[in-house]
Formats: structure tokens, C-alpha cells, sequence
């Protein structure tokens, strides 16, 4: 599992990777109402803006961590927004990503450094 | 944060967990651990408190009441001569061209007018009011913090320390002793509850908001709460949904001018911008505030733009106030049209990321007001 700086989680299943944002992101943002997600197929690159997330406070972005193509979305967070508060971890991810130069996953955070980050 | 000006009750916020945020020049509450949508919930469900005391209070007083209020009805399109003795009314001071300065609350106070305006226009207000009010002495009143408490059960919670709460009426005005301390309350608030807004000395205000915040009942709500009950309650927020450049008419404020200012009303106009107040209360305006549910459920917020066409080039207007209603269970906004695109069930689109997508004019409020008449 690794983190990005933009409060990220990813974590490799097999050939693709699983994209969420982290309990720490949720609780900054406060209750999620709304969420866009990137279309089944689409080829992506690191830092395109593929999510919205709408709070009841604010709208915000979630960028492709890395360049690739979107295999796979999570249909229950466009139905129950608040699932990304309630289970920010597992249930409430974002997309399946399959990358094509997974050597960018080696620039990210681990646990430890990420805790350390938001400590 | 340390050059923002902070309420009475700005150490009791923090030891509450508040999340701080500049406002209007102030350091104030944006939500609390519970967060905005269980704040909203909690207000419309039992009792809600919110600091306030970031708006100015002023008394306007003049050799008697009917006097203060003749000379403020030069400045004001409201009835202020006609107020009852410990009533309070919604108005707005105005300028030459009609547009809306601020909106404010009026009561009388027996030998003065309480005046509470918003935070953001106070020093211009009271400029304003200075200059043109030369027979009246106008006063901003410094050394008291302003609470709300709203929801249904702030009446309940209110009776307990002075049994006259439970009394009074929508817009009734008194002062009521809380524990002992003299406090100014009105029956009234910014949410589309029942409640009240209580002004108490500066120094006691944090030991009153306690004594309220221990009751089970309420919880304390911030700023981004404030915000989406005002938004469902379809109530005007100044600097958004009205300012210098929107008229009582385009923003449906009719209801706040009586017949007595209207055109031959016994006391017809009067006031800064009355020719083209009176000829938009007979004839309507070009452009009307109205409510707005967007189809789908991503919110739409200030400054998306409406167009009447998925194609159209041309918008015929803005979102003013939008986002997520937690009562309502949806997105919802509040934006200004062409009077053609203001009929309830007209379908208009707005702007959001590149993507033309459809709203409902509606009628407002979202949520049904539950004033106490």
C-alpha cells in the first residue's frame, strides 16, 4: 500500500492498482454528497484530474496517481456518496487503475511515512 | 488568523472543537466535531446555537419612536411608523438606484430602533445612517454578543430560564432574564425554524451560551450549517443573493415593503432608488430571484452560469447560492433568470465542468418555514 501527498491510498491487486483517499482526506472534507467518476476505459495520465468530489462545503479534485487506463469504477459511490466517509479505506474506493509504467508507484509514500506526514 | 477581530465567545469555540475560519473580517465557527450535515440535521430536529455576534447591533433613537422612524423610512421602503410597540420587521436599506445596500432587522424598542445588520456592512451601514439621519443620535452597541438558538425545541429551552419565551410570537421583541442577566431577544432567526436571537452583555455571554449548550437538546453550529439551513429556508444571503446591483423586486423581496410605501400608499416612496422600487412593485422586474433543483446530484453553487438551451450560447443568468440541502436530501440552489424562465417547472441548464445539465425553477422555500404566527 502506498500514499500520495495529495492524501491518495493505492494498492496493487494483481495488474491493476486500487485508488481511494484516505479517512485523514474524508475528514477534511467533511460530508461527501456527490461523486464523479472517470469512464470505464479511459486512458489516463499522472495528475488528470479523473474524480470530483462535492462536500456539502466545497468541490474538489482526485488526480490520476498514475498514467494508465481506468479498468474499473466503484458504481456504489455514485449511489451512496457517503460510503467514501464511512469506509474511506476499502468499500469507499474510487477506481481501478491498470498502470502502464507501474515503476511510478516507487515514488510514493509508505504507512509509516504518510502517518508521519499528516501527524 | 491573529489580525481577525473574535467574538466574546471565541475561547468557548475553540474549547468546542470548532474548526475557525476568517468572516467578514471575524475568526468564526465553520462547523463543530459533528460536522455541517449533523449540525443542519440537529437544528431542524431540537435546538441549534449559533454565535452571531459578528453582525452590528445599533440603536437609532430619535426625540421619540415615531420620529426615528420617519426619518428612517427615508432610507428604508419598509413601514418602520407603523411597527407595534416589541415588534420586529425585515427590511433593507436601499440606494439611488434602487439596489439593496443590506438587509437588515428593525424593532421598536419603546424609545429607540434596534437595528441588527450583517457583519460584512456594518461600518458602511452606520456611516450611512450617520449622514443621513441628522436628528437622531445613531449608536453601534459594542459591548453585547448576539446568540441564536434555533430548531423546535428552543422554545422548550428557553422557557426553562425565563417562562415568557414560550409567549411570544414570530417577530415579537423583548427582554427577558436569563439567570438574572437583562437580554434583548426577539423570536426570530435565519433558518426557517422557529427560535430566537438573544443579545446579552459581552461578559456574560459565554457563561449564557454554556448554561444553553447543557441542555441535551442543543448543540452549537457554525457557519457552514448557517449556511445550507438559510439556503433551504430560500432566505436571502447579502453579497450573494442580493447586493447594490439587485432590487427588492429581481430578488422577490415584495412582501417586505407594505402598501403604505407602495404608490399611493399614504406614505408613497420616500426612499433612496422609490422610482424604480415602485415602478418594479407595479410592474415587475426584468430578472427574478428563484429556486432551482438541479435533476441530477452533483451540486451546482455561486457563479455557475445559466442558460436557457443545452446549446444556447448566450446565459440569461447566475447561481447566486447552491449546494447540498441535508433536509431535502439534494442539491439545491437559489439564481437569478429573465422573468420569461421564472415560471415554476421551467427546465433551464447550468454550466458544471464543460457540461451543460438540467434544473427545475421551483418554488421557494425548500423546506417548509415553521415560524411561530
Amino acid at each position: 500500500m502506498k500514499f500520495t501527498e495529495e492524501h491518495e491510498w493505492l494498492r496493487p491487486e494483481g495488474d491493476v492498482v486500487v485508488v481511494g483517499i484516505t479517512a485523514h482526506a474524508t475528514t477534511q472534507l467533511g460530508d461527501i454528497v456527490f461523486v464523479e467518476l472517470p469512464e470505464v476505459g479511459a486512458i489516463v495520465a499522472k495528475d488528470d484530474e479523473v474524480v470530483v468530489i462535492e462536500s456539502v462545503k466545497a468541490a474538489s479534485d482526485i488526480m490520476a496517481p498514475l498514467d494508465g487506463e481506468i479498468v474499473e469504477v466503484n458504481t456504489a459511490l455514485a449511489e451512496n456518496p457517503a460510503l467514501a466517509n464511512e469506509a474511506s479505506g476499502d468499500a469507499g474506493w474510487f477506481f481501478k487503475i491498470r498502470p502502464s509504467n507501474p515503476s511510478q508507484m516507487d515514488a510514493y509514500m509508505d504507512e509509516a511515512a504518510y502517518n508521519a506526514m499528516i501527524a | 488568523m491573529s489580525d481577525l477581530l473574535r467574538t466574546p465567545l471565541h475561547d468557548l469555540h475553540i474549547s468546542l472543537g470548532a474548526k475557525m475560519v476568517e468572516f467578514a473580517g471575524y475568526s468564526m465557527p465553520v462547523q463543530y466535531p459533528m460536522g455541517v450535515m449533523q449540525e443542519h440535521t440537529h437544528t431542524r430536529e431540537k435546538a441549534g446555537l449559533f454565535d452571531v455576534s459578528h453582525m452590528g447591533q445599533v440603536i437609532i433613537k430619535g426625540p421619540d419612536f415615531q420620529s426615528a422612524a420617519q426619518a428612517l423610512e427615508t432610507l428604508i421602503p419598509v413601514d418602520i411608523m407603523g411597527l407595534a410597540l416589541n415588534r420586529q420587521r425585515y427590511g433593507f436599506l436601499t440606494n439611488d438606484a434602487g439596489g439593496i445596500m443590506d438587509d437588515l432587522m428593525l424593532a421598536n424598542r419603546g424609545d429607540h430602533i434596534l437595528v441588527v445588520v450583517n457583519a460584512a456592512c456594518k461600518s458602511d451601514d452606520i456611516a450611512h445612517l450617520k449622514a443621513n439621519l441628522s436628528d437622531c443620535a445613531v449608536s453601534e452597541v459594542t459591548d453585547r454578543a448576539l446568540l441564536a438558538i434555533q430548531g423546535p425545541a428552543s422554545a422548550a429551552v428557553l422557557a426553562a430560564l425565563d417562562p415568557a419565551a414560550a409567549e411570544m410570537r414570530f417577530m415579537d421583541v423583548a427582554v427577558l432574564s436569563f439567570d438574572g442577566v437583562a437580554c434583548w431577544v426577539s423570536r426570530s432567526g435565519y433558518t426557517g425554524e422557529d427560535g430566537y436571537e438573544i443579545s446579552v452583555p459581552a461578559h456574560q455571554a459565554t457563561a449564557l451560551a454554556e448554561r444553553l449548550l447543557a441542555h441535551p437538546d442543543v448543540a452549537p453550529i457554525g457557519l457552514g450549517a448557517r449556511d445550507s439551513l438559510r439556503l433551504e429556508a430560500g432566505l436571502c444571503l447579502y453579497g450573494h443573493d442580493i447586493d447594490t446591483l439587485t432590487t427588492p423586486t429581481q430578488a422577490a423581496l415584495n412582501w417586505a415593503i407594505q402598501n403604505v410605501r407602495r404608490r399611493d400608499g399614504a406614505r408613497e416612496g420616500g426612499f433612496p432608488g422609490a422610482p424604480v422600487i415602485l415602478d418594479e412593485l407595479q410592474d415587475g422586474a426584468e430578472r427574478k430571484r428563484v429556486g432551482l433543483r438541479p435533476d441530477g446530484r452533483a451540486p451546482m453553487r455561486e457563479g455557475v452560469t445559466l442558460f436557457s438551451g443545452i446549446d444556447d450560447a448566450a446565459p440569461i443568468g447566475q447561481i447566486t447560492s447552491g449546494g447540498f440541502g441535508p433536509t431535502v436530501g439534494r442539491p439545491i440552489a437559489m439564481g437569478y433568470v429573465p422573468v420569461a424562465h421564472a415560471q415554476n417547472g421551467t427546465i433551464i441548464y447550468g454550466e458544471l465542468r464543460g457540461k451543460r445539465l438540467p434544473l427545475t425553477v421551483v418554488a421557494l422555500p425548500f423546506t417548509p418555514h415553521s415560524f411561530k404566527r
